[in-house]
């Protein structure tokens, strides 16, 4: 039976020829990620018996460097496994430090036409890489290290197809505000990317995009493999064994749906939900923020980093206004010092933390305070997500962002990409 | 073998999207889980933990449990509700309530067939859920036998634990 993207790496990690929605697949998990959370002491359980530690990434990020005694503990906890175990893949505080989903998408962990897991819900992010990655849960981590497997109900597909390239000013952000907003949510569905379009979207586009598949509520996120795909693994990871995995024609989808990059705007979504919330920048222009944040693993990619060094250059933030700016890893940040893009954010006035999740899950370097309004480029707006529960947060791009905190009101960013155009 | 005996609570109803927070609310996050249980729908429902009962039901829209993969299951579990049926669960949720041992099922029709303060009954066994003030059953939407012997044996801890894997410890 023709087989998409998510059925095809399923079926084969399960050694299946063929899998359909509603089967339940027990597949080999070929990358086991884990965040530092997992080792909160509630959760983590002494582990007599590892599966196979080449197959273990260790990722401290949510709370680096330790903010508290617990996050402490907790690395304390992951290190000592890590050592216990010979697990080599270890990204501690430091250089290699990163959000998990950021660093598995700079080191190509991420191997196209296998199996990822992390429990944590963004880790369809390394969809982005052909991968099939799936967010799971704490126990899930302990049942995939120990016995080197997970389990998955097959779901149905939706695919989308893009055509035609993004207009300047316009993101990957934008995409997904138009398809959450459009489309709502994908709950117990999978997301395939792919169309001629696809190939105008860069690499951290995709990252971006796949990330934001969680607030679809999606199973698996994935693009189909292309010549971008190949050239940035072979940069990245040149001995990694991929197989990049395309559908088979005429396979089923639930819902075949084109988007045209062309036609796409500056979205917003409003506070307190993502899908079906999703309104045009001009809509609610002029509403006062005290914060802008750039950041997370769906925004804190080199690209998103440059857009707002782009819009904030020479200018300055507003009086009263916070931008944050949060790369996805260390790597990230290096790569923008030397660009010249911390620089620029920090003469206008923005502050650009170390790699960690930070002000997204309102942890630490940013959270809200009761009744603050944030615009924020990172992963989710629910009630409460970054601070106090009586905190607004609006979601835009990171030019959008950008532009709002020179300002101090949500602003169109289009006059800054305006010389851009064709 | 019959998996599980018919359970009945009264219902507290909820609507589509319900997040993970709202269940386990982020400044919960770092506590014990004994903590964590006396935040449930705290933000949302501050009545809700105050007014119910051991074995009291659950019962959402679609797409219950979005968001975080924070174990919010866990939490449902140890307040003490006895079950939830939606009319559909986010699938991570869903993983979350397998391994944690909570019972959670899909019932297409569930959110208009009961109103608030009802009383709901599951049978695992022949997969219905029945009201019991207008004696209307719906059809429960079966899950493979592997997951729901993990489900109703306590999640997916002490089958780990049985196998020798990880250490043991006093249920969390
Ligand atoms: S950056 Fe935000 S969404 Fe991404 S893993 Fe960290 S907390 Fe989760």
């Amino acid at each position: 039976m023709p087989m998409t993207i998510a059925e095809k790496i399923l079926a084969h990690a399960s050694g299946q020829a063929s899998i359909s929605p509603g089967d339940l697949a027990v597949v080999d998990v070929e990358t086991a990620v884990l965040m530092d959370m997992t080792f909160l002491p509630e959760g983590w359980r002494e582990v007599l018996s590892l599966h196979d530690p080449s197959k273990v990434v260790i990722v401290f990020d949510h709370l680096v460097p330790a903010p508290t005694i617990q996050a402490a503990t907790a690395h304390a906890t992951g290190r000592r496994f890590a050592k216990q175990y010979g697990i080599e893949r270890l990204h501690d505080v430091g250089l290699d430090q990163g959000i998990a989903h950021a660093v598995v998408a700079d080191r190509g962990y991420a191997i196209p036409g296998t199996v990822l897991v992390n429990g944590d819900s963004h880790t369809c992010a390394a969809g982005a890489f052909n991968c099939a990655a799936r967010g799971v849960g704490g126990p899930d981590m302990l049942f995939a290290i120990t016995t080197g497997k997970a389990w998955f109900r097959v779901g149905e597909t939706i695919r989308y197809d893009f055509a035609g390239a993004l207009r300047p000013g316009v993101s990957a952000k934008d995409i997904f505000l138009h398809i959450a907003g459009t489309h709502g949510a994908h709950v117990n569905q999978n997301v395939e990317y792919g169309g001629p379009g696809m190939h105008t979207i860069s690499m951290n586009g995709r990252r971006t995009l796949a990330a934001m598949g969680a607030e679809l509520s999606a199973e698996f996120t994935i693009f189909e493999p292309d010549d971008a795909l190949a050239d940035y693994m072979r940069t990245v990871n040149p001995t990694a064994q991929t197989r990049p995995t395309m559908p088979d024609p005429d396979c089923l989808y639930r819902e075949r749906r084109a988007i045209d990059l062309g036609l796409l705007e500056p979205l917003i979504a409003l506070p307190d939900g993502i899908v079906n919330n999703s309104v045009p920048v001009g809509q609610v222009e002029g509403q006062r923020i005290d914060q802008a944040f750039v950041g997370s693993c769906a925004n804190g990619t080199l690209d998103d980093l440059a857009v707002v060094a782009h819009v904030v250059n020479g200018r300055k933030v507003a009086k009263g206004t916070r931008l944050i700016v949060t790369p996805g890893t260390q790597s990230i940040y290096l790569a923008a010092l030397k660009a010249g893009y911390v620089e620029t954010i920090t003469a206008a006035g923005g502050i650009v933390t170390p790699a960690t999740c930070g002000a997204c899950v309102g942890g630490h370097l940013g959270a809200l305070g009761p009744d603050e309004i944030c615009l924020t480029a990172s992963t989710r707006n629910f009630k409460g997500r970054m601070g106090d529960p009586s905190a607004k947060i609006y979601m835009g791009s990171p030019a959008t962002c950008a532009a709002s905190a020179l300002t101090g009101v949500i602003t169109h960013p289009g006059t800054f990409f305006a010389g851009d155009r064709a | 073998m019959s998996l599980t005996n018919t359970l009945g609570g009264k219902v507290w109803k909820f609507g589509d999207d319900i997040n993970t927070d709202l269940m386990l609310p982020g400044p919960w996050l770092y506590r014990s889980a004994g903590e964590q249980a006396k935040a449930v729908f705290i933000n949302n429902r501050p009545e809700f933990l105050r007014d119910m009962k051991q074995g009291d039901v659950v019962i959402g829209g679609f797409n219950y449990g979005m968001g975080s993969s924070r174990p919010a299951a866990r939490s449902l579990r140890n307040c003490g509700v006895g079950f939830l049926l939606a009319e559909a669960l986010n699938g991570l949720f869903f993983r979350n309530c397998v391994n944690f041992g909570f019972r959670a099922f899909e019932c297409p029709g569930v959110s208009t067939a009961f109103s608030e303060g009802d009383r709901a009954e599951l049978s695992i066994d022949d997969w219905t859920a029945t009201n019991t003030r207008t004696g209307q059953t719906l059809a429960v939407t079966p899950i493979p036998t592997m997951l729901l012997e993990m489900m109703v044996g306590g999640g997916v801890l002490p089958m780990l634990e049985a196998k020798g894997l990880i250490a043991r410890r006093a249920a969390g």
